[in-house]
């Protein structure tokens, strides 16, 4: 007989998110914004000049999924990965199925590590999913012409689809780290509103540590600062130095995340439901 | 394997911070057995269960099915199935994939069985249904279908019969009959005396977390031995005149039951019917019954004062545990 493992409880919590609505809601999100930004770019001449990219919108469509990935740091993707991650334990607390699944063949470690994995699955499917949307919505609406770089040279629109795609692969990283943290809320406190609401109050409040004085010195180190990371790309020649702070900082943040909800998870007497 | 017996508590006990919900629980349930853990709401059944399956930790003591510790892998439970309270699915999921979502947490064979499964408990039309909409008779079998696919050697059972209709409740009787006569070994918890009376072989009556009585059913009976039933005109007369009477013993009297002692010999009958005559109480009947499970079941769950105390662990334990005992 093959034995059950960290895999099967995978593909089941795919399986599982497919027939929940807050998956649809999370990923519908993601489409649905950058479609309606460039709708009303579309509609309106005028351009978010105060954010990076954001004076290029009209010039070329490989502004549009920088500009979302901006303006979605500060709450609106770690909700949507919130959604997903802060429920997936809980949620089983919630059904009272822990039960039904921790008495079977596969030990609590694998079935965290599913979750973990599903969860993350779907972090990076939305994010790739409206990366992509934008993408296309943007050309649309203004083009797929030559990027400028945040140095003022031109890269050619292939070069910039290249440049979209590392962004968008790099955001991926404090995305996962809101996951993870996610993962940790709805492991401890058992209540999906509760990882939800958390995880996006953690967010909002790193991004206002920095207003305290005395505190801005910590900015480099704040998951909120790792949002930007991507913008290294986008220099000629390319800075690594914030990607690879990105790539450890955001690690600092989700590894111990997810080892207390495992030790949690672990540990916890299965005593609902 | 097999050499080991299907259940073994060992000085089993769980405490919630001062609470003890399971208290020194040692009991071993043979191979065969159809073994009923008795007790009423609150004495700890659900939470010995619970640590047998290694959902939660003991604060002492061992639990162990086949001589394995479930707390240490789930391999312990590879003959073993079953559930704790009313069993959970996922409502969002029809009862088919819920099946197939377990039989591939199980490995693979145990998805070859579920069609057979549903057959048992008779969800086979039903099982393209989303489980949101089963109801909970519905639920309860999905359980037994569930457990049913992991081909156990063993099965835990927690109050099966609860909140099933007289016909649920026959069947679901009927199904765990059939089991134990395939060969099965099964434990269930209940407080529904006539469902332990009619099922098992063996019991164990647990009370505030501590086993009061384990072994045969039948010298159970035997142990009770034959008690006398009396009804008088004046039943407060009466039981002042049986009070400290020379072989006269365990007098007991619930409500407006008939008064129940045991008597020592005839002679002693004889002496007391005098004494009864002489102070004023009419006998109206003065018979041996032959206990009922009942009647040893509340002699042993209840003592004086106790209800309260009971009600009042229960409140406790129920805010610590969310809702479980």
């Amino acid at each position: 007989m093959s034995r059950p493992g960290t895999l099967t409880v995978y593909r089941w919590e795919l399986r599982k998110l497919r027939a929940q609505k807050r998956t649809y809601l999370g990923l519908g999100a993601a489409v649905l914004v950058p479609i309606v930004f460039s709708v009303a770019v579309a509609i309106q001449p005028g351009e978010p000049a105060d954010v990076p990219f954001g004076r290029y919108i009209n010039d070329t469509g490989l502004a549009f999924p920088l500009v979302t990935l901006l303006f979605g740091s500060i709450w609106f993707y770690p909700l949507i990965a919130a959604l997903v991650s802060g429920d997936i334990v809980a949620n089983e607390d919630n059904n009272g199925t822990l039960k039904t699944i921790l008495t079977r063949s596969v030990e609590r470690s694998q079935v965290f590590f599913g979750k973990v994995m599903a969860a993350f699955s779907y972090s990076i499917l939305a994010i790739i999913l409206s990366g992509v949307v934008a993408t296309i919505a943007g050309i649309i609406v203004s083009g797929f012409n030559p990027i400028p770089t945040l140095s003022g040279t031109l890269e050619t629109p292939e070069q910039g689809l290249l440049l979209v795609a590392g962004s968008l692969a790099v955001y991926l990283m404090p995305i996962l780290a809101i996951s993870s943290f996610a993962l940790l809320l709805s492991t401890v406190f058992r209540n999906s509103a509760a990882a939800v609401v958390g995880t996006l109050m953690f967010s909002l409040l790193l991004q206002l540590v920095v207003i305290i004085p005395g505190l801005d010195g910590l900015q480099p180190y704040l998951l909120s600062t790792q949002f930007n990371s991507w913008q290294g790309l986008l220099r000629t020649p390319a800075d690594w130095d914030p990607i690879i702070r990105a790539a450890w900082v955001c690690a600092a943040y989700a590894i111990p995340s997810l080892a207390v909800a495992l030790t949690v998870f672990l540990r916890r007497d299965v005593a609902g439901g | 394997m097999s050499e080991q017996p299907p259940v073994a508590l060992r000085g089993l006990t769980k405490q919630y911070g001062r609470i003890t919900a399971v208290d020194d629980v040692s009991l071993t349930v043979n191979e065969g057995d159809v073994f009923g853990y008795l007790g009423p709401n609150g004495a700890g059944k659900t939470t010995s269960l619970r640590m047998m399956l290694g959902l939660i930790t003991p604060t002492a003591g061992e639990a162990r099915v086949f001589g394995h510790d479930p707390q240490k892998s789930v391999d312990a439970l590879a003959d073993v199935a079953g559930f704790v309270e009313a069993p959970r699915f996922y409502p969002y999921l029809d009862g088919m994939t819920n099946l197939r979502l377990v039989a591939a947490l199980d490995g693979n064979e145990a998805k070859t069985r579920i069609d057979e499964a549903l057959d048992v408990v008779e969800l086979t039309g039903r099982a393209g249904d989303k489980v949101g909409g089963y109801s909970h008779g519905m639920r309860q079998r999905l359980g037994i279908a569930a457990a049913l696919i992991r081909r156990p050697k063993l099965l835990l059972l927690d109050e099966p019969a609860t909140g099933l209709d007289p016909g649920g409740m026959r069947d679901m009787r009927a199904l765990i009959a059939r089991l134990s006569a395939e060969g099965m070994t099964v434990m269930l918890s209940s407080h529904l005396l006539a469902e332990v009376e009619e099922l098992c072989n063996r019991v164990a009556i647990v009370r505030s977390g501590r086993i009061v009585y384990e072994g045969e059913l039948e010298e159970l009976r035997a142990t009770a031995g034959l008690t006398i039933r009396l009804r008088t005109s004046d039943d407060e007369v009466a039981l002042r005149v049986l009070s400290d009477r020379r072989g006269i013993s365990d007098v007991t009297r619930h409500g407006a039951a008939p008064i129940q002692f045991r008597a020592a010999d005839e002679a002693a009958i004889g002496e007391l019917s005098r004494a009864l005559a002489d102070s004023g109480a009419l006998i109206f009947e003065l018979a041996p019954s032959a206990a009922t499970l009942e009647d040893l079941f509340f002699e042993l769950t209840e003592g004086e004062g106790d209800a309260q105390a009971e009600e009042k662990r229960l409140d406790e334990l129920s805010d610590l545990t969310g809702g479980a005992q």
